[in-house]
């Protein structure tokens, strides 16, 4: 059963195969939302990786952000986890209001171009977007066979957000699509956790929204220091530091 | 015991943050610090006579591993803030940090320490995560306290390589609290190390060596190991020097000692030496790039770093070789190298300041004028190198010598990194200590108790193992086997 196509179908499994404990339907339908907000959560994913305004960026990743709390609540409900609720509105909160509307503020502030520029043309860094989501699947293939979560399928889409966040940065030299690369990296750990286990223990959830708040100040603040000092956040100005023969 | 050792940095750090900048802030920050040394100190007697411990509802942890790592890391800001009261003030008035700026610094430092020893005493392997990065996001902005170009290209580079090396950790913690929950069921408890380690033997050994890759990737890039150490030299040489100092004696200590404890929940579950195996290659390949890079550094506070790189490419090789011998090196490696290296960065603030440069080739004299500062610079060198009679040349022997005895080709590449490590400092520090005193060179008031402190421990230790070290230690070599 295990390794063929079907397998690597959010659907492949479960059908019949006794892995669901109550009502059948309801969590066959919850599966699908949840593949659904999956696919989602990655297209917006790829979005942000073509997108060459800093505003749509911006909107992009409030999106995510939608769809991953959207998630969580499912998830929440459907496995009847309450703490997930409490993730979900955090993630809400956190992502979808606060981390945009600081990004908002510092870019009227600092007066930033509207445009940025990516260093990898745009088709180069779809393919390679494509073959990290591939490369995703694979890794996690041991993985899925072990758990029989509703939501197994998706942890290959969050390490897929995960890489595909990586990528954004190492492709982008503005400091501020660095920054949304970074976040976006991070909803991609916070898919994997719901994805996985069905949420880490509630502390952990908690200390990890306490660090992104606090890495969001900072970046904050980094703003006004590199716009000041290098009158512009093209990381690119950045290159002084140097080993020295 | 324990909580009070937490708190008190905690609170200096409020204190710190309400007092800002008035003339009698790096006092408190001094008093802070002997306090939470003092608690470091009880706690340890603690342990000594009871064993290991829990606290605080199973979410405090102690045991040999940790608690001496704990008194060290207690013991290290306490004289990095005694250095830190002159230097500081120096700084101030050369203008090179405003009154923000110094509330700042003291806040943060506090602050810092908080999370280094939350990383430590933390049983819950996500709450060491987090304090991981807590310690990351309190040092961003200390790198970049001088504001100057390079300050802050070295802060951000810091910023962004270990939030993004320490989000694969995270990934890794999921992985981890995946196969745990399996085995526990769900909820804080499963990701508890006491009740890990009980169980690794049960857990999915696939799941755990994924994780690991990413926990080595994650924990590897805050050791700041080859090919993830780009952030190191930068961070560690733009910031102030006191940050320098507890960052490269502490906190690549503290995510050495995280990863440590994740292997030993891998090596339990795969029951394998993959884990050991992948820790011994990202150990040997630090030593040897960072011991060619120590060649051609002209900035004294780069150059140091490159050291640190070496030497906790040295303790990463150890833990990953296992065996008595290699661990128990490794642990004692942990120990002195924190304390010489710390010692160093005194000395290379003293005398940076004297010449107001980081520049080696501008640095002269220091025999003449200065004695103290140079024979500190000097004694600290032939510390770092591993000259005997100091107890790094105690630790490399060991490890040195468990490496001939279970994997005797990795030896002459081992002995290829710590040659050229030793003459390229010896070579450095020599052309900086001996010859006249260059007109520029002014002559300060520091304070030399920290580095004398320091380079005594490290000489002591070369001689004698106390009792109680002796018995954590074997304990601790127990515990990781």
């Amino acid at each position: 059963m295990e390794g063929n196509f079907w397998s690597l179908a959010p659907w492949g499994r479960g059908l019949g195969e006794g892995y669901f404990q109550y009502s059948d339907m309801n969590l066959h339908i919850a599966a699908q939302i949840n593949s659904f907000l999956a696919a989602l959560v990655l297209l917006t994913a790829f979005g942000m990786l073509v997108q060459k305004r800093v505003y749509g960026l911006i909107h992009l990743f409030a999106w995510q952000g939608v769809f991953l709390s959207l998630n969580t609540a499912i998830v929440g409900f459907v496995a009847g986890k309450h703490h997930l609720y409490i993730s979900s509105v955090l993630t809400l909160s956190l992502k979808v209001v606060l981390l945009p509307y600081i990004l908002h503020v510092l870019i009227n502030r600092l007066r930033i171009r509207k445009e940025v520029e990516t260093i990898v043309n745009i088709p180069m860094t779809m393919m390679i977007g494509i073959a990290l989501v591939i490369f995703s699947y694979h890794l996690t293939a041991p993985v899925r066979e072990l758990s029989n979560l509703v939501t197994r399928s998706t942890l290959a889409v969050a390490l897929a957000v995960v890489m595909i966040g990586l990528l954004m940065m190492i492709t982008r030299k503005h400091a501020v699509t660095q920054i949304i690369g970074f976040l976006a990296l991070e909803n991609g750990l916070f898919f994997a956790a719901t994805s996985a286990t069905y949420g880490m223990p509630l502390v952990v959830e908690l200390g990890v929204a306490l660090d992104v708040l606090i890495a969001a100040f900072i970046f904050g603040i980094f703003f006004f220091h590199i716009h000041t000092t290098f009158d512009t956040l093209d990381v690119d100005q950045m290159a002084r530091l140097k080993e020295g023969d | 015991m324990l909580l009070i050792l937490l708190g008190v940095p905690l609170g200096a750090a409020a204190t710190l943050a309400f007092v800002g900048d008035r003339k009698f802030a790096p006092e408190i920050n001094i008093l802070g610090s002997a306090a939470t040394f003092m608690a470091g100190i009880g706690l340890a007697v603690e342990v000594y006579m009871q064993g290991p411990m829990l606290a605080g509802g199973k979410f405090f942890f102690v045991d040999a591993f940790n608690v001496y790592l704990s008194v060290l890391t207690a013991f290290v800001s306490m004289t990095t803030a005694i250095f830190s009261r002159r230097y500081m003030r120096r700084e101030r008035e050369h203008g090179r940090v405003g009154h923000v700026g110094m509330r700042f610094y003291h806040a943060m430092f506090q602050l810092f320490i908080f999370a280094m020893l939350l990383c430590l005493l933390t049983n819950n392997v996500g709450i060491l995560w987090i304090s991981m990065e807590l310690a990351t996001l309190s040092t961003v902005l200390l790198v970049s306290l001088y504001r100057t170009p390079t300050a802050i290209e070295a802060a951000w580079k810091y910023f962004i390589l270990c939030g993004v090396g320490i989000a694969q950790a995270l990934f890794g913690t999921v992985l981890l609290y995946f196969a745990a929950e399996k085995v526990l069921g769900e909820g804080g408890d499963a990701l508890l190390w006491t009740n890990l380690s009980r169980v690794s033997g049960s857990l999915e050994p696939t799941v755990l060596s994924l994780a690991f890759v990413f926990l080595m990737v994650g924990y590897g890039t805050k050791v700041g190991l080859v090919p993830l150490h780009n952030w190191l030299p930068d961070a560690h040489s733009e910031g102030p020097t006191p940050i320098s100092a507890v960052l490269s004696g502490l906190l690549l200590n503290i995510a050495l000692y995280a990863l440590v404890r994740c292997k030993v929940l891998v090596d339990g579950a795969t029951q394998t030496h993959h884990a050991g195996n992948i820790m011994m290659g990202f150990g040997l390949l630090s030593i040897i790039v960072a011991a060619f890079s120590l060649l051609r550094q002209k900035d004294i506070k780069r150059m140091f770093s490159y050291s640190s790189i070496e030497h906790m490419g040295i303790a990463t090789f150890a833990f990953g070789l296992g065996g008595p011998i290699a661990t128990f090196g490794a642990l004692l490696h942990m120990l002195v190298h924190s304390l010489a290296k710390s010692a160093i960065f005194f000395t290379v603030g003293h005398a940076s300041q004297m010449h107001r440069t980081q520049d080696m080739d501008r640095i002269k004299g220091l025999f003449r004028g200065s004695p103290l500062v140079g024979w500190g610079l000097m004694l600290g060198v032939m510390a770092i190198v591993g000259m005997p009679p100091f107890g790094i040349f105690t630790s490399e022997f060991l490890i040195l010598t468990a490496t001939m005895k279970d994997a005797p080709y990795l030896t002459p590449f081992l002995l290829l990194g710590l040659g050229v490590a030793f003459a390229a400092l010896i070579r450095r520090v020599q052309s900086m200590t001996a010859g006249e005193v260059p007109p520029y060179q002014k002559p300060l008031k520091v304070a030399h108790l920290p580095v004398v402190l320091h380079l005594t421990l490290v000489l002591a230790l070369g001689f004698y193992m106390p009792d109680f070290l002796n018995t954590w230690f074997h304990t601790a070599v127990e515990l990781l086997k």
